[in-house]
Formats: C-alpha cells, structure tokens, sequence
C-alpha cells in the first residue's frame, strides 16, 4: 500500500518502535527483570502518546502549514472524555460496595445518587450533569472521544476555513478557542468538577486485582502499538496525491486554489483528522497519568506540542516523534530535579528552575539557525539536501517551508 | 406615643426657657431606690424612661453616671450621689454635681448596671446626645439610631429636630426621622407619606427600610377557612409553590402526615427482614424500587410498619388546603405602598446599574487597550507576533515593584517607574529585534514560535528571581477610594487613571504616528520597505526604533496594570491572548481599530458578566466564542484597512 522508496524512514521507524518495545517490556517491572520502574514506563507510555500528539501536529503544520495552536485542547478532550467513563464506573464499583454493606442491595437510583454524590461532592453538586448521561457505557463514551474533538474540530475548522482565516490570525483563533474551552471547563458548574478536573484515572474498573506494574505495560504497548499504526497512516497519507495536495496548499495556497482544488476541504480533512488522532492520544495518555485538569487546556501547552515539532523539525513525520520524545524526557528528567545541579562560583544552578529558559533559549536557537531541526541530523546521515533555491522558501505563504528545512 | 411625646416637647421647652426642675431627678429616683439598687431589664424601663421624661437637666449626667458605674447609694441615708473611686475611698458629689466631700467604700453601695439595664440607658440617653451641644456626639448617637432602627428612637429624634442648628445633620436627622416614621409610626396615613416622600430614592438605607415592610410568611390553611392577615398573595401548588414545599407546609402546621422518604422505606425494610425476605420479597431482589414499594406494600397489609401517604392521598391533601403568602405587616395600605416604591426605586437601580455597567466596561476596556497598544504598534503596524509581549508587561510591573523598594514615596516611586519601565522594556525590545526577530521578517509563525521561546525563558528567569509568591504594587494614597456618584454608581480613582492613562497613549500613538517624521518613516517601512529604503530611510532602524516603542508602552502598562492586579510572573499571561483578540478583532494596523476592539472585548465582557453574575470565566468563554464568530462576519476586524496599506 506505501510506496517504501517515498519513505524508506517507514520500516526502521517501525522497527525501532518494536525493539524498544520489546526492550522495555524485557526490562519492566510488570513482565521482565524489573529494571525499570513502574512510573518510568508510565513516563515512556505517556511520552509514546505525546510523540503520536506531535505525529498529527506535524501533518496539519508541517505538511500542512496551518500553525492551529489549540490542537492541545482536543488531547485534553479526549482525555476528558475516557476519564468520565473511568470515574464513572469506578466510582460505581465503589457506591455499589458500599451500599451492599447496608443490608439492602442497592436500587439503580440509590446507585446513580451515591455516584453522584461521590463524584461532584467537591464542587458542591449531588447530581448527575446531563453530559455524563452515557459515562455508564465504554463504547458510547469511546464514541464520544471520537466525536465531540472531531465535531468541535469540524465545526471550528468549518468556520474558520470558510472565511480564510489564514496564518498567524487561524493561530491567534485557535488559541482563543483553547482559552475558551479551558475557561469554560474551570467553572464549577460546567459539570467535570471545575478545577478539580478528574481524578484516580489509573485504576480501570474491574481490574483492581492487577497491580500497576501490569497495567502500566498494557497501556505502553496500546500507546507504541497507536504510535505505529498513525505513523503508517500518516506516511500513506503524505505519500500520496493527498500529500501533494496539501504540501501545495502550505506552499502556496492560493495557486492551488486556481488549479481547482477545493482547499478548504482539504484544510478541513487534516484538521478535523489529526484532531481525532490526538483526541485518542489524549485518552490513551490520561489514564497513563491519572489526573486531568483544565490547566491541560491552558494556551501554553499547545503552543508546546508545536515547539516538539519545531526542534523536532518540522515536514518529516520522524522529526516530530523525535522531537516530542527528546524534548519531554528531558523536560521530566530535568524538572524532576534527576539532573546534577552545576556548581557556579556565585551560586548554583539549579536545573529544576532553569531548565525552561534553557529549552526556551534552545528553541530560539533553532528557529533561528536549524531549522531542520533534530531529524536534519537523520536527513544528513541519509545523505539527504536541501535544494538549492536561492535563499527563496518553497511558496509565498506563511507556512511554507523554507529553503533550509526542505528537502530535494 | 403621642401623649408621652407631647409631654416630653413641653418638658424640653420647659427646660430651653431656663425653667430648670431641680431635683426632680433625685425624687424619680429614691421614691423608686429599691428597683434601682436592684436593677433588671424587664423592670428598670418605668423609671429609666420617667428619669429620661423628667426634663431634669442633671437627668442625663445621672443615667451615663449609672452606665458607667458612677452611681452609689449612701448607705447611712439612702440618698443617690454620683461618686468617683479616689483611692481606698469615693469623692462624693450631689445629683446637681455640687460637691459632698469623700466617703470610704464601705459606706457606700455601687450600683452595678448589667448589659440589658445598661441597653436601656444608653436608649434613654440617645435623647439627650441627640441633642448634645457637641456635635460630634450628635452625630454618633445619629449613626447608632440609624444602625440599630427601634421604635424608641422616633419620638427623641423627632423632638430633636426643631433645635438642630447643623444643617448636614439636620438633613441626615429628618432623613432618619422619615425612615423611622416609615416603620415604626402608628399612623398609616404618616407612614404612606413618609414612604411616598422618598419618591425613588437610590439610598441603600431606603431598601434596608422598606424591604423588612415586605418580609412574608407562607402559611397553609384549609380550603374553607378565612385567611387572617394582610395577603401577599395566593400559591398554587404546582405553580407559584413547588408540591413537595406546599406538602411540607401543611406538614408543618400538622395538616397531614408525613411522608415516606426513601431512606425511612429503606430502615422499614430493614428493620423487618426475616429469614433472608421482606414481606415474602427475598432481599437480593429488592434492588428496585418497585420491588422495595412491594415489599413496604406487604408490610403495611400485614401491620408491621405504619401506612404511608401515597401520592394520591398527597394530591387530595394539596387540592383540600389553601396556601398563601401573608406580609409580617399587617398594614395593607403601608405595604402596598412599599411595594410600589420599591418598584419605582428597582426601576431607577436597573439605570443607574446600566450606567455602572457602562463605566465598568469603559474600566476594562482601557485596561485592555492598554495592554494591546503596544501590540497595536509591534504586530498591528509592523506585523510582528511577540509572544513576549506579556512578558514585557510583567517586566514592567516588576520595575515599579523594584522602584518601590528603592524610593518609598508611592507618588514619586510611579513618577520614576513609568519611565523607567519604558526604558528597560525598550532596551529589551531592541535587544530582542537585532538578535531575533530581524532574522524573521516576513515568517510570522516562526517568530511566534521564536518569542515564545523568549517568552517561557522570561517567565521562568522573573520567576526564579522574584520567586512565585505575588509582589506588591503600591499605588498612591490619592489614588485610593472611589468616585461615588450614589449608592449604586461608583467607579475607583485608579481606574479612572487607567482610563486616563489610556487616552494619553492613545495620543501619544497618533502623534507618533501623524505628526512625526519618525511615524511617517514608520508607516513607509511597514508598507513598502524596499521604496523606503530608496528614499533614504534605514528600514533597520526603523523596525529597531518602532518594535523598541511598542515594548517600551508595554512596560508602561505593565506599571499601570500592576496597580490593580497580582504582580506574580504569570501576570502577563493572563492579558496576552485577551490584547491579541482585541488586536485582531478591532482590526490590524489602525489604533482606532485596537480602540474599538478594546471597547467591543470589554464591554461585551462586563454584558455577559451582568447576565451571569456570578460567574466571570463563563463570561469570557462566551466573549471569546462571540468574537469568534465576530472574525466570521467581519475577517478583517471592525476597522479594516483599504487599499495598498492592507497589504494586498
């Protein structure tokens, strides 16, 4: 179905993403030596799921050149959405325990009121909001991480498109919208417990005998087995016409436009696809970390997903899961105060509180002098240049490539 | 009251006229010595109010010399003298203050007031302070009449008006007297008048007066029966009053039974298993309610739990009662007034509530718009995106919180900072021009990207050197307190200076821009760089020059912004996609546009926070959505360019 020769990265990303998987399985706590610790597989599943996060950032910027700095706000939805369901169920194996202890077996309105009471007691509610109306069901709320991203998305992106949103303004929208959304949820009456957000995410309903080391496993395979499937998905689609199309569209939109392609459909498509891939990120990541806030929908955090992209460099699907991956391990390693601090002759510096403008710093850097980014070192090892276009970008508009991050 | 009242002006003018009724006093008290020396709240008040009415002028020396443990009780003749402790001993004076020499303690009884006496002595002595020679203590016994209202203060108000030389307390004192007459007057006819005197009167003291008129209380009757007391109005049970609040009236006035609560069914049940079954329902099956109300129904047949109300029984018990909502005022004409008042004040609340609205709007959008001009300047006119731009606005609260430390004069410590903070934010501006973002003209979503790095860098050097914790920000004495216009419409004098301050950059940017040559070379760079740089002008230094000025009124903002707000690391943060909306919606590269779009953002917030009071994110989510959906019918913004300027 793909063209290998397109993307000979293809197979080796494939194979490199299984021999770690298979490495880290062999060295976990749940089904190997135990070397590695529960949490630090919690930290690889999650950094497997934001590197899939920066996989479709890479498709609607890179590929695309629409620079949406909301994308983050569908990873926080989709994990709102698996949480509901999560919460839910837990909680109701909890009332149902409980209740049964009272002598009577508990009726369903008994039930649905001691959820109630037990999810929404910190914000003061006792009863159910409409929109938990099917966080009973698995299926239904995993339609729903489905749909309500992809609605939002088709809906936001409709509107947008259709009145030529374009460049910096479509970034400056989607960070409202972000804003927006992350407002909206911080009320108490929004009905997912205001700031509070969901919590007690890691435990899977009807699973309490399995312990976390196991569980942190299943999802870290879940999440490289999701990373492979989009990363071929992905290369099928950049690989083709489809690919074409939109790369012309980053480039130069407005000529595309003229040959007769429909460009707001084609915008729409990506926009609305990787907001569902990130969507199902976002609800594999959530219950790898157990707790999901409103503060996950804060402005800043989208605007990160597209700096992984960046150093990753951007216009090649590696580079973004490279970037991602480098920039949030070393994000956790740093600020997990892991890092040795270095001793300065006034004082010492300490890596928990200088990490940021160390990243922020480097990220200028990059912007400024590699725009390549950290898959140009892969480009160069495979021999591959940029083409020689005198110091012109590859089209006029804002999201073309430059001649320095493209490839012949 | 009227008689007392009469009496008690003949005694004052009695007492004016220089008529003094010595000893009078000192007769009240001794004929009642014994209810004096043993003193009680329910007891004490004939002779407290007679003392008080007696017109004697000692007679308010004597009841603050009882409050304050000033009176005694001559034991060797049963006489009252005023005494004061002096040593081991008391000096001793009449009740006319003429001095008796000294007595050792023994000889004397000290009378010891407890609170309730003592509450009603400072009641009787309100009378006299009112009228006071000081008025100072006019003004205080005023203000206690007017924070405790009673029915006792009406009639010494009254008679202290006529001789109420100040003018300001002469106003406040037949204020005070209209609102007592309102509530407490005998006389309906008064009290009508008193509340139609007021007209729609904003003060607050007016609804605090008129609103306990209006106190109700639902009762529950039955059907037949004549209702007692001045109706407010009638409840339907379904409609004006939810069934289960009607049900718990008749039940409360022991109507009807009570009814069964679930949890009462379910210690029923319990209370009654047998072998593993209720009522022949074997407990693992009660896990519905209908197989609960089963097995309750079987109970109930086989006379083990009390018959419950069923819902039929509760429709026949609401259809057999009337309910009704009866004013506490059992004056229909005083009420009916009141209402009417209170409707005509509401009505002039909602204005004046419309034009603090207004104000508060106009408040926020300078603040807004002062956030944005810098934004208007760097991205409107020169089409950078500065991601930065809120770390700028910190930096300049930051600089007046250094200033602050430095200089301790608030006044003088702002005068310094406002330029101080353009200058630094400037350098920096300039700094961050010749090192980055020059490289990046003409890629916008790179230089976001790039001042974002800048950005979260910033952030995290203020926070590791002013910590997380928020700094103060002092503004000036004189700009503390607000400009009150009435009991509703007020606006504080520091947000006043916003607005100000506001205007004057406003100014500012158009002078820059129209009446300058380095706006006119501005404006030439931005609009075509290559024909500029043709005419002899540096574009370098330009865009130098015109991104370092949008910093440096960052800076200053940032300043004015840290008066009122947190000054944390974050505080920039928290304006800087707010300051992009109001760029994009009103329009890019036009000060007027940022203008309309800081009114549009803040007026709209202050509207939809007016909706939904209590919920300002609401409010926001609402206002991002609208403009939004604004961008759909106006992409441009409201004040879009034409023309080659537009850029295309």
């Amino acid at each position: 179905m793909t063209d290998t020769r397109k993307s000979p990265s293809l197979f080796v990303f494939l194979a490199v993403l299984l021999g770690f998987t298979l490495l880290m399985t062999l060295l976990s706590e749940g089904y190997g030596s135990g070397h590695l610790s529960t949490s630090f597989i919690k930290t690889l599943g999650k950094t497997l799921c934001l590197c899939l996060a920066a996989l479709a950032m890479d498709l609607i910027w890179g590929y695309a050149g629409i620079l949406s700095l909301g994308h983050m706000a569908f990873f926080a939805i989709g994990g709102y959405m698996i949480g509901m369901w999560l919460m839910y169920a837990r909680t109701r194996e909890i009332v149902e325990a409980a209740l049964s202890q009272g002598g009577l077996p508990a009726t369903p309105q008994e039930l649905e009121q001691g959820i109630a009471s037990q999810i929404f007691g910190v914000v003061g509610a006792s009863d159910l909001p409409a929109i938990w109306g099917f966080a009973y069901s698995f299926p239904l709320q995993m339609a729903l991480v489905v749909l309500v991203p992809g609605l939002l998305a088709l809906v936001f992106g409709w509107l947008a498109f259709r009145s030529r949103v374009t460049g910096v303004y479509l970034s400056i929208l989607t960070q409202a919208m972000t804003l927006a959304l992350a407002l909206y949820l911080f009320q108490n009456d929004s009905g997912l417990r205001g700031n509070n957000g969901l919590s007690g995410l890691q435990n899977l309903p009807g699973l309490t005998d399995v312990g976390q080391d196991k569980l942190s496993m299943w999802f870290f395979w879940a999440s490289a087995l999701a990373l492979g499937l989009a990363y071929l998905l992905m290369t099928w689609i950049v690989s083709g016409k489809f690919g074409s199309v939109i790369r012309a569209i980053r480039d130069d939109e407005a000529r595309v436009r003229f040959l007769g392609y429909s460009v707001e459909g084609y915008k729409l498509f990506v926009f609305t696809l990787t907001a569902v891939i990130i969507a199902l990120a976002g609800a594999l990541y959530y219950p790898q970390a157990g707790i999901i806030n409103p503060a996950e929908l804060a402005p800043t955090a989208s605007i990160y997903l597209a700096v992984w992209v960046a150093i990753g460099g951007r216009g090649r699907l590696y580079g973004a899961v490279i970037g991602a991956a480098v920039v949030s391990l070393l994000s956790s390693w740093f600020t997990g105060g892991r890092a040795p601090s270095i001793p300065l002759g006034f004082g010492t510096l300490d890596w928990v509180n200088w990490w940021q403008v160390l990243l922020g710093l480097t990220f200028v850097l990059v912007t400024l002098f590699a725009p390549k980014g950290l898959g140009g070192l892969f480009d160069t090892l495979a021999g591959l240049r940029s083409p020689n276009r005198r110091g012109a970008p590859l089209g006029p508009d804002q999201g073309a490539l430059q001649e320095r991050e493209a490839l012949k | 009251m009227r008689m007392p009242l009469r009496l008690l002006a003949v005694l004052f003018c009695c007492l004016w006229t220089g008529l003094a009724q010595a000893q009078i006093a000192q007769e009240i008290l001794q004929s009642n010595s014994a209810l004096v020396e043993k003193a009680s709240r329910t007891s004490i008040g004939p002779v407290i109010d007679a003392l008080a009415a007696s017109g004697d002028p000692s007679a308010a020396v004597i009841l603050g010399a009882w409050a304050e443990k000033g009176l005694g009780l001559r034991k060797s003749d049963g006489r009252f003298v005023l005494i004061a402790a002096q040593g081991d001993a008391y000096a001793l004076r009449d009740l006319q203050g003429n001095d008796l020499g000294s007595a050792p303690r023994s000889d004397i009884t000290e009378l010891r007031p407890n609170a309730g006496v003592r509450g009603l002595i400072a009641t009787a002595l309100v009378q006299f302070n009112l009228s006071d020679p000081d008025r100072a203590k006019r003004a205080a016994a005023l203000d206690s009449i007017a924070t405790d209202p009673a029915e006792a203060g009406l009639a010494p108000l009254r008679a202290s008006i006529p001789a109420e030389t100040d003018p300001v307390l002469l106003a406040q004192k037949q204020r005070l007297e209209r609102l007592l007459t309102l509530r407490f007057d005998p006389d309906s006819a008064a009290r009508v008048a008193a509340i139609e005197s007021f007209g729609a009167d904003l003060g607050l003291d007016l609804r605090g007066a008129l609103n306990p008129l209006l106190a109700t209380r639902r009762v529950a009757l039955a059907a037949g029966e004549a209702p007692q007391g001045n109706i407010a109005q009638r409840l339907i049970p379904g409609k004006t009053i939810a069934e289960a609040e009607a049900y718990a009236l008749l039940q409360d006035a022991g109507l009807a039974p009570a009814r069964l609560t679930l949890e009462a069914q379910r210690a029923a049940l319990l209370a009654n298993v047998e072998n593993g079954a209720v009522g022949g329902i074997p407990v693992a099956e009660l896990n519905t309610q209908a197989a609960r109300d089963r097995a309750y129904t079987a109970l109930e047949t086989a006379g083990n739990v009390p018959v419950a109300t069923t819902e039929d029984e509760v429709a026949t018990a609401l259809a057999q009662h009337q309910f009704l909502e009866i004013y506490q005022e059992a004056d229909p004409a005083v009420t009916t007034a009141a209402k009417a008042a209170l409707s005509a004040i509401s009505q002039q609340v909602g204005l004046m509530q419309t034009a603090d609205l207004a104000l508060d709007g106009l408040s926020l959008a300078s603040i807004y718009f002062l956030a944005a001009i810098g934004l208007a300047i760097t991205f409107g006119v020169m089409g950078v995106i500065n991601m930065a731009h809120g770390e700028f606005i910190t930096i300049g609260a930051y600089t007046g919180f250094v200033v602050q430390q430095w200089v301790p004069n608030y006044t003088a410590s702002i005068v310094v900072a406002l330029p101080l903070a353009f200058a630094v934010t400037f350098a920096l501006g300039v700094a961050m021009e010749r090192l980055v973002i020059r490289h990046l003209y003409k890629r916008p979503l790179e230089t976001l990207l790039a001042t974002f790095g800048i950005s979260i860098a910033l952030q995290q050097i203020l926070k590791n050197v002013f910590g997380t914790q928020a700094r103060p920000l002092t503004s000036p004495a004189w700009l503390d307190g607000a400009w009150v216009l009435n009991d509703v419409v007020s606006i504080s004098y520091i947000r006043i200076a916003i607005f100000g301050l506001a205007l004057l950059f406003l100014g500012f940017f158009l002078w820059l821009m129209k009446r300058t040559r380095l706006g006119l070379e501005v404006r030439a760079v931005t609009q075509n760089p290559t024909m500029a740089a043709s005419m002899g002008i540096n574009p370098d230094r330009i865009n130098m020059l015109t991104f370092g000025i949008g910093s440096g009124i960052a800076g200053i903002a940032g300043v004015a912004i840290g008066l009122f707000a947190k000054v944390t690391s974050e505080l920039g943060t928290d304006y800087i996609v707010q300051s992009f909306m109001t760029v994009v919606v009103g329009g890019v590269g036009n000060i007027w546009g940022a203008l309309a779009g800081a009114t549009m953002i803040g007026g709209l917030q202050k509207a939809i926070e007016w909706l939904n009071p209590s919920n300002t994110l609401a409010a926001q989510t609402y206002m991002i959505l609208f403009i939004i959906l604004f961008i759909q019918v106006r992409p441009r913004g409201i004040i879009a360019l034409k023309g080659r300027a537009a850029g295309d």
